[in-house]
Order: C-alpha cells, then structure tokens, then sequence
C-alpha cells in the first residue's frame, strides 16, 4: 500500500510550529538554576515530537537536527547536566533555525544549512564535552542471542521457553509461529513440551506453562527469526542454532524433500528506510510565499453555541413560514413577535460567528518575552516585561497585523526609554526597567497599551529636532500634547546615533499608520524621568463597523461611529474663510477644516448653500475635520466589503456595504480625508488651537 | 479488520497512522493523549492500541500500566511508538505490560507489517 505522506506535511507544519512556539516560551520561562521538571518535560515533548514527525514525513534536516536538540535536553530532563545560560541561547537560536527551516521546507526554497551545521556543531560540542553521555544515542539494536554463525541454508533449530508471565504482555506466541510459519511457506515443524504444566487444580490459566521446539528446514534469515521474537527476547529463553547436515537428517521426514531450501525466499517484506525527500530546489532563492491557507482552531464551545443559534434560527424561520401560509391581518402581532424573535436570532448569530474569529491577545504577546529578552542583553540593559490583559479576545485580522507595530514600539521603548542601569541608580530608580503590556475592551474598542517606566520623552529634544527637519516653524509655541504627536511625523527620528534596533528607517509614523489601516488609534503621554505610556486602540474587528448613515446628495456614505465627534446644524457666523479659499467652521474656541463630500466626490446636490447642511465633526490622528453632508440618516453595524478586493482602491474610501434594502454605500475613510482637505490647513488649526 | 486505538500527542502522526490503518481496512480510534486514551478504554475494548511514549497528562507508558489494570485490557497487545532504539527505554515498555514497540520514523507499510504481527 503507498499512502501519499505529503497530505499530513500541513499539519506537521502547524503542530510543530506551535511546538517551537511552546519551546520558546518555556525556555524564557525557566529558571536557570533548579529549573521546573514539568517546563523541561514540555520542552523535551516539543523537540521530541518534531524529531518523530521529521522522521516519519520524510524531513531529514530537521529530524536530524531535533535529534541532538532531544539528546541535549533528555541529558538535562534526566538531572545528568545542569541547564546553563549559554545551553538556554543555545537552544533559543535553535528555535529559530528549526522554524527557518520548517519554513524553508514549507515554500520550497533550499534550506540554508550553514546556520543549521554550526549549531549542530555546537550541540556536539557541549555533548561530548562532557563525560555525560547520550542514553540512546542510536545504539544498534543488541543481538538476541550470541551470533551463531549462518545455517548455510540448511535451516534452524529454535527452542523457546517462554516465561510464565509471557501472555500478560499480550504477547501470544501463537501468533509468533505463524509468522514463521510464513517465513517458510509452513515447512516446519513444532513439538510441544509441556513437562512445566502443573496439576490441573492449581493451574492457573493466564500462565503460559509449555514451551516450543521449532525445527524449520528452510534457508531464512536469521535476523527475520529474530524479528519474530523481537518483543520477548527479555520474556523468555530463545536458542537459536542452525540447523546441521545431522539435524537435516534427523527431521528428513518431516521436511518436503522436493523443496529446494535455497529457493525458499522470506515472504516478510522488508521494512524500507524512509527515502529522504530532497528538497526541491527553487530556481533562484526567492522570498518565502506563504502558500499556507491560513487556519483558526475554534473552541467547541464557540462551535456548539453557533449550531445552538442556527437551531433556533431554523424554529423563527419555521414558525414564521406557518405564520405566512394561512396570514391573515389578525395575526399581525404574531407576526411582529416572529420577525423580533428573527432580529434577536440574527443579532446573536452574527456575535458568535463573529467570536470565531477572535482569539486571545497572548498569540501577539508571547512572542515579546523573547524580544525584550534579546533586545535587552544586546543592549545591556536590564528589564523586566510585565504582561496583562492576555486573554483579551481580538480579531485575528486584526492581531496579525498589530504584531509589527507593536514590536516597533516595545523596542522603542526599550531602547530609547529604558536608561542604562548606571543611569537608572543615579536617578534613584531600581536598576531593572519596567515594560509593561496591557490589554482590555473598552466600549467596543480593544485597548493596548505599552508602558515603560524609563527617562520619558525628552520635550525639549523633539521639538528642537523637529524644527531642524523643518517639521514646525521655527519659533512655534506648541502644546506638551503636540510636541508628543511631533514623534508620528514622516521623517522624524531623534536616535542620534543609528542603532541597530531602532531608526532603521522605519518610524513611528509607519506605526500610526499602520495603526489607522485598522481603524485604530494610538496616543502618547508621558511624563520626564518616569517614563511613556503608549496607547493603542482598536475596533474588535475588521468585519463589522458601527456606522452612522449620512445623505449627501442621492447618495449615501457611512462615517465609522468612533470616529465621530459630534454632528451639528450650522449657522451662518461659525464659518469663517481661510486664506481665500478653505473653510474653516469655528467650534467653540476650536477652528475646524471644513470638507466638502460632495466636492470629493463630484456629487450633484441642489442643496449648495452650506448654511443648510449639517457638518459631522469627525477626529482622526488627533485632529477634526467638520465633513459637510445634508442629511444624517440612522446608525446601524454595517459589514465591511472590500473595495480593492471587488474594484479598486477609491482615496477617501475605506470600504464597501450592502445596506438593507441592496443598495451599495460607501464608507468614508476618514484619515485620509484629513489629507484631501489640503495639508496646509495643519499648522494654521495647530497655532489657532495653540493660541 | 480490527479495531485500533491510536494515541499520540501529534495530531500529524495521529492522522498518518490512523489514515493508513484505515486504509487497510481497520477500525481507528484516536486519542491524543494517555488520560483521554484511558478513559475510553474503560468503557470498551479494543484489538490493539497502538500508542505514543511522550505525551502530556499521561504518558505512554503509565496508560500502557492502567490498561493492563483493566479486564478487558488484560491481553490486548499494546504497541509503544517509540523513537528511542536503546535496550533501556524498551524495557521500560514492557515492565509497564507493552507488547511491543514500533521504533519512529516507520513509513505505513512499516505499520502494517508490524501489526499484522499481532493481529488475528
């Protein structure tokens, strides 16, 4: 039977990257010294079952590599050698060659080896340095019984005595005869001996009192006999002698003369090694593609809950089905009752499909602890990470894509919040630095927040730089608030010197708007010498948006609710003209941009006069825009379609829905609305909320 | 055709080995670790399990003790998946009552060869 092995690759792939996932965080978790037996076991399990899993799927590199990695770590889980900090990085890198190459592996692309050759080197280093030795480091299987030279085709002779105790391991020796009996086509024979059987009264019937002599006249292989009695050798007395010319001719009779011995051949097929699968070569090195299709494990809970709604889905539909084949008007209120139960079903079926796709916030978290503890050996510094809040469910959209943003910042703060130990003691601060990671709901919103209690933001610093990049005028008086927001601009960095870490190019304004692409949000404070507070905030989901319909012109746009501030009717003396040609709405002490949707978007509209319409006042990166519309229709949670995945990609556009009665409307996306209302009125709304 | 609890902690394994005993024809049942292994075996027996040595919960070898504990267990073969070869770690298996062992990495026609041994 052939059985295609690559069908199970996907899956091998998927455990044994939870498996390194599982390595890691136990890693970082262990003490050093005395570590925990049960993290060891855990760590010990992980590299183990990828080695079983190599093997078998036909991944050599990786079986071979995890093979040493297991010997290292059955050393340590056996107490025979003493975890260390280099064993501890050591294992670490290991990790991640075992993930590049599992990737490597998973696009296709050659593994690179080099990495994999120096750590495994490395692992032999350590394990032969030391007289500890490895337990099972593929000694050959011992032989049965002393090697008793070959049978010279003429056959064996074999005595078996098993112990008494033999059939409580299941194993039943007549299973044994007949698989020799296969071996030589039943040409052999079987005496019985059966002296050890006690009197009948105390026999007890789970023993196994008799023993074999087995006489096969065939030219077999000594080693398939041995197979045979593989699993009892330790369980019973087996000889096995080759068969002389003299025992030929003793057991003559028995023996088919007409069977030439030499012709018999084993009938056992022999177990084929698993053929190592190369590797197919890529034509050239190219970047990984994913192929993978992305998969979620969804508790049954989650599951069980949706089948429970689309059963009680299923009775609203059935019930209001009867309801409709003999309607009349007096059952009107039943019908409203039906169509409410309907709503109520819907509204809680959408919640539970939409909990499928969340999943704790720890899946983005724990891959930090690793990052603090690399980014802070390499710098020196020492830091403690503090995480809370992990088991705050998100979006799985959402949280793949916060991971990068996120590792920005805790780097940041690290490297340029977190002072030198030296620094800290002479400011009075414990030595080792504080990260702390929290994660919570708050009014539909996930929050994230990255807190460090290091030196803080260094006010003076930014906004200086910030005039030297000709980021602000020379000379502006801007609020402590501004002057943090300074740090979101393209082009910003105060890193004086380039560190490895951090000012590789990529800046915090990538953060925020990486950040805005999920609707989200982050703000800053912080306070000098106590340290920054990062706040990132997030809508749940990506699926669904609560949304507030507004009319403009025939066409109807949808704001995103969060982001609006506050809707109101104008009046003539509120808008004021700027430089000639831009609006700006006076709102209490505050000027505000005015847009025009219909400009925008090249609406007709009878209605031109602005004094009539009403003006959304919407915030986004901390500053407002009024948007002017003419009518504010309801609020509704609308689901977003993608418009680049069905057309293209629309500027002030973030996306597609299906209202109720079919028709498509837009959603406004209101960052870079902000942007098409001209940059130049920026530094005008700054200064006027500066003064 | 026989009935086969498979157990092991990789859902990759798992389904190899339980894809290629069905194939051939038998009746599998999988359990991912000891515990959940044990719990079915106390409500009805099966022809041979085929299990795993390291798992979490309950390891192989304590699972092969506890089912050796059960009546209907008494006899069964039991075959560990091993992929240590040393004399050592098979003992271990057979003073817990294994039967026998199938030494990883094994391709399906390793398998089936080796439970055919124990089979009928």
């Amino acid at each position: 039977m052939s059985i295609d092995l690559s069908q199970f690759h996907q899956v091998f792939y998927e455990e044994s990257y939870e498996g390194l996932d599982a390595m890691e965080q136990g890693l970082l978790d262990m003490e050093l010294v005395d570590p925990d037996p049960e993290v060891i076991n855990t760590i010990f399990r992980a590299a183990h079952s990828m080695k079983g899993g190599a093997g078998t799927f036909g991944f050599t590199q990786v079986a071979d590599f995890t093979h040493v990695l297991e010997t290292l770590l059955d050393q340590i889980r056996s107490g025979q050698r003493a975890m260390s900090q280099d064993i501890q990085n050591l294992l670490l890198k290991s990790v991640d060659c075992i993930r590049q190459l599992l990737q490597d592996l998973q696009s296709g692309t050659q593994a690179d080896t080099e990495e994999t050759t120096t750590l495994k080197s490395q692992f032999e280093a350590i394990l032969n340095d030391e007289t500890a030795t490895a337990s099972d480091d593929g000694q050959p299987p011992e032989a049965t019984t002393p090697a008793s030279g070959d049978s010279d085709g003429q056959g064996w002779h074999i005595r078996f005595i098993p112990e008494l105790t033999i059939l409580q391991t299941g194993n039943e020796p007549a299973r044994m005869f007949r698989q020799l009996a296969d071996l030589c086509d039943n040409n052999m024979q079987v005496t019985l001996e059966y002296q050890r059987l006690p009197e009948f009264t105390s026999l007890d019937p789970e023993m196994c009192y008799v023993s074999w002599e087995i006489t096969i006249p065939c030219a077999i292989e000594k080693n398939d006999i041995d197979e045979v009695f593989e699993w009892v050798i330790d369980d019973a007395e087996i000889i096995i002698t080759p068969l002389s010319g003299h025992d030929i001719a003793d057991h003559s009779s028995s023996a088919d003369p007409s069977n030439e011995p030499q012709e018999v051949q084993s009938e056992q097929p022999k177990p084929t090694p698993v053929e190592p699968k190369p590797v197919e070569k890529a034509a050239a090195k190219q970047p990984a593609k994913t192929q993978e299709s992305s998969s979620i494990r969804v508790s049954i809970d989650k599951v069980d809950s949706l089948i429970n709604m689309v059963g009680e889905l299923v009775i609203t539909q059935s019930m209001l089905g009867q309801l409709g084949q003999n309607f009349d008007i007096s059952r009107v209120q039943r019908l409203q009752e039906g169509l409410a139960q309907l709503e109520h079903n819907t509204r809680e079926l959408q919640e539970s499909v939409m909990k499928i796709r969340m999943m704790p916030i720890s899946f983005v978290f724990s891959r930090f602890p690793r990052l603090v503890r690399d980014v802070s050996i390499s710098l020196d510094k020492k830091i403690e990470l503090v995480m809370s809040g992990e088991s705050t469910e998100l979006d799985k959209t959402v949280m793949e894509k916060i991971g990068d943003p996120m590792v920005h910042l805790i780097r940041n703060s690290i490297d340029h919040g977190i002072e030198m130990p030296a620094d800290r003691k002479a400011a009075g601060k414990s030595e080792t630095g504080t990260v702390k990671l929290d994660a919570y709901h708050q009014s539909g919103n996930i929050v994230i927040e990255i807190k460090d209690d290091g030196a803080g933001l260094d006010t003076d610093r930014i906004l200086a730089k910030a005039m030297e990049k000709g980021l602000v005028p020379e000379g502006a008086s801007l609020s402590q608030e501004q002057i943090f927001d300074l740090i979101f601009q393209p082009g910003f960095s105060t890193a004086d010197v380039v560190s490895d870490l951090s000012g590789r190019g990529v800046g915090m304004d990538v953060v925020r708007r990486n950040i805005a692409a999920l609707n989200g949000s982050i703000e800053v404070s912080s306070e000098r010498g106590k340290g920054s507070r990062f706040v990132i905030r997030l809508p749940l989901t990506l699926a669904i948006l609560d949304g507030q319909l507004v009319k403009v012109g025939q066409e109807i746009y949808i704001f995103p609710l969060v982001s609006i501030v506050e809707s109101i009717q104008l009046d003539d003396r509120s808008i004021n003209q700027v430089g000639g040609h831009s609006d700006v709405l006076q709102l209490r002490d505050e000027y505000v941009p005015i847009v025009k949707l219909d400009e925008i978007f090249h609406i007709d509209t009878e209605n031109r006069s602005i004094e009539d319409s009403i003006i959304v006042v919407v915030e986004t990166d901390g500053e407002k825009i009024g948007v002017v519309v003419d009518e504010l229709l309801g609020q509704q949670q609308v689901v977003i379609k993608s418009l680049e995945e069905n057309y293209r990609r629309v500027d002030g556009i973030s996306g597609a829905t299906i209202l109720g009665d079919g028709t498509v409307a837009l959603i406004v996306d209101v960052s870079s609305l902000s942007k098409m209302s001209g940059p130049s009125l920026k530094i005008s709304d700054s200064s006027h909320q500066a003064a | 055709m026989a009935k086969i609890l498979a157990v092991d902690d990789s859902a990759s394994m798992r389904q190899m080995v339980s894809f290629t005993l069905k194939g051939a024809g038998h009746d599998v049942i999988e359990a991912s670790d000891g515990a959940e292994a044990l719990k079915f075996a106390q409500g009805q027996g099966v022809d041979l399990v085929l299990s795993d040595v390291n798992m979490p919960n309950m390891n192989g070898l304590e699972l092969c003790k506890n089912l050796r504990a059960l009546p209907s267990y008494k006899f069964t073969p039991i075959l560990m998946l091993t992929t240590e070869s040393s004399g050592d770690k098979k003992m271990e298996g057979k003073s817990a009552g294994a039967t026998g062992w199938i030494v990883k990495p094994f391709n399906p026609d390793q398998l089936l060869t080796t439970i055919k041994k124990v089979l009928g």
